[in-house]
């Protein structure tokens, strides 16, 4: 099967700056795809070059195997892109935003589709709203409107929740998974490390143009050995444990554990101590995890020796 | 073929909802010229024999508004979407580079005319200039505003903020167009700026469009008419090189 998002050696410079460096990525039909990355790192970049809003130094970038510049038409017929910036025509309502968006993509009578995305995503009751009389939040939802109006099989998203209620959040991902389920590619970025943890089936991160980790979500997750504890404590944290924590206040720590088996010695030390356990509770490692270590990982490899 | 459709509707709208001020507003402005310098110029002066003055000013007025709003118009336009990222939206589709400037080209042609339409009516009201030769006058009309439109492209798209575009507007348009013979025939200049003027395609744009109303003219209608095709074939070539590398909107 051809792949949904096929990238090659691409690379964009702007200047002295690699803000896509050599990228590699294959995103197959149907997938949940994460790209994970600090500011900066070039996730928007990439899909900039994806969606033709950018144009490549070199290498390759295909969509549904359609070249992205010498068969535009046919690639952006099958993309479908929410930009990270709130972006509006500042002229129309919310309804003519979508009728004319849907006749860029060549769609004349769309109106049956227009209205269940309004329905999905709550805007039904602002059909006839000018843009510019909506708040920030739904001027999102008119922006992810406007890239499903031709039903693309690819879905891009640069931060769609960045700065939205959690409502929002959930009927979004409500009607994004549902695409999914029903055979839409979808490409995601995202702050939210928990989101991309519960949404994603595979995840990239990026750092500084260049990918430094790609895997399953499930293998990324359990590549962290270890656990953490988080614990409240009747007195002070033995010194021998101080270089095992996390996160403090007061006497609530967080503590880094290398395995399962490094929780009995602590629970003796505190023991010796004389300091008592108030509250514990114990945490699987999470994506966070994985992105700060990868993240701290790349740091060191990029740094001279 | 929709892509165009779509968009030149996106366009023709943009121009409705902003009535007030892109198709009223240059009426007015016109209007004002007209008043004032038919005032003062219309016992002094006989451009053609048994043509009042008022009536010789009325064409020029009318093709300058064309120029001028059809410049305007996709300049602004296409200006105004960049500061506010909406341009995007035609970006991220399907739309070729010669939907592009066929759509912004045709709306801007349209607002050219009715700008230009409301100005002969309401200037019907101080003189009636003869209507030789409709066709000419259609032609120019749309030849004059097509090529200023292109041009409004090429400015609205190099242009990142609106002192620059507004730069583009008084140290090009407004000069060319005020020494293209508006306001007087160039017989009238002395020598040197005659000779100058005939490398003013305005000048060729005013004249064509003159002609079609009076059936006389300072140079052949048929001169005109290549100078004017040929500005024209030259000025979108550029604008569809321009639009197909992606100059400045897809960086
Ligand atoms: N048009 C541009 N001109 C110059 N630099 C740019 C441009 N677009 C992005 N950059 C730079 O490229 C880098 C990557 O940016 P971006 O792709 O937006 O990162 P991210 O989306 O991961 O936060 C940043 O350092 C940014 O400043
Ligand atoms: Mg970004």
């Amino acid at each position: 099967m051809l792949p949904a998002v096929d990238v090659r050696k691409v690379r964009k410079h702007y200047g002295n700056l690699r803000a896509v460096d050599d990228v590699d990525l294959r995103i197959e039909q149907g997938e949940f795809f994460g790209l994970l990355g600090p500011n900066g790192a070039g996730k928007t970049t990439l899909i900039n070059l994806l969606a033709g809003l950018a144009l490549p130094d070199g290498g390759q970038v295909s969509v549904m195997g359609y070249d992205v510049v010498r068969q535009y038409r046919n690639s952006r017929m099958l993309l479908g892109v929410v930009p990270q910036e709130l972006v509006f025509d500042p002229f129309f309502t919310v309804r003519e935003t979508l009728r004319l968006q849907s006749g860029y993509f060549g769609l004349r009578r769309n109106d049956a589709w227009i209205d269940e995305v309004m329905h999905h995503l709550d805007l039904s009751d602002k059909a006839d709203f000018n843009m510019r009389r909506l708040s920030g939040g739904m001027k999102r939802r008119v922006l992810v409107a406007q890239a499903l109006a031709h039903k693309p099989p690819v879905i891009v998203l640069d931060e769609p929740t960045a700065g939205v209620d959690v409502e929002l959040r959930r009927s979004l991902w409500r009607f994004i998974r549902q695409l999914n389920r029903d055979g839409h590619t979808v490409l995601l970025t995202t702050h939210y490390l928990e989101e991309a943890e519960a949404l994603c089936g595979r995840i990239a991160m990026l750092k500084q143009g260049k990918v430094v980790a790609l895997d399953s979500t499930q293998n990324l997750v359990g590549s962290v050995p270890g656990c953490r504890v988080r614990l409240r404590l009747s007195g002070g944290l033995p010194a021998a444990l101080l270089p095992r924590v996390v996160e403090r206040a007061d006497n609530d720590y967080l503590l880094a554990l290398p395995s399962y088996q490094a929780l009995e010695p602590l629970l003796a030390e505190l023991r010796e101590a004389g300091v008592a356990v108030l509250e514990m509770s114990v945490q699987q490692p999470d994506l966070e995890d994985v992105f700060l270590r990868v993240m701290k990982v790349a740091h060191e490899a990029a740094r001279p020796c | 073929m929709l892509s165009f459709y779509t968009l030149l509707c996106k366009e023709v709208l943009r121009v409705q909802k902003v009535a007030f001020q892109t198709l009223l507003s240059p009426i007015l402005t016109a209007l004002l010229y007209l008043l004032i310098f038919s005032h003062v110029l219309e016992q002094h002066v006989e451009v053609y024999p048994g043509v009042r003055y008022t009536a010789f000013l009325i064409p020029g007025l009318v093709m300058m508004t064309v120029l001028q709003n059809a410049f305007a118009n996709s300049s602004s336009s296409l200006i105004q979407s960049k500061i506010t990222g909406g341009i995007v939206f035609v970006l991220l589709a399907p739309v070729t580079y010669w939907e592009f400037f066929l759509a912004y080209v045709t709306a801007s042609v349209v607002r050219g005319l009715a700008v230009g339409a409301g100005v002969y009516l309401a200037a019907l009201w101080f003189a009636q200039p003869p209507l030789q030769f409709p066709l000419w006058i259609l032609l120019f009309a749309v030849l004059g505003s097509a090529l200023l439109a292109s041009l409004g492209v090429v400015a609205g798209i190099w242009s990142e903020k609106f002192d620059q575009l507004a730069g583009f507007q008084n140290f090009i348009i407004m000069p060319l167009t005020f020494l293209s013979g508006v306001f007087y025939s160039i017989h009238s200049l002395p020598a040197f700026w005659q000779e100058l003027s005939r490398f003013n395609p305005f000048f060729y744009m005013i004249d064509g469009f003159r002609y079609g109303f009076f059936g006389a003219s300072d140079v052949s209608p048929w001169l005109s008419l290549a100078v004017v095709s040929g500005c024209l074939l030259g000025m979108a070539g550029f604008t569809l090189a321009l639009l197909k590398s992606g100059y400045k909107l897809r960086l």
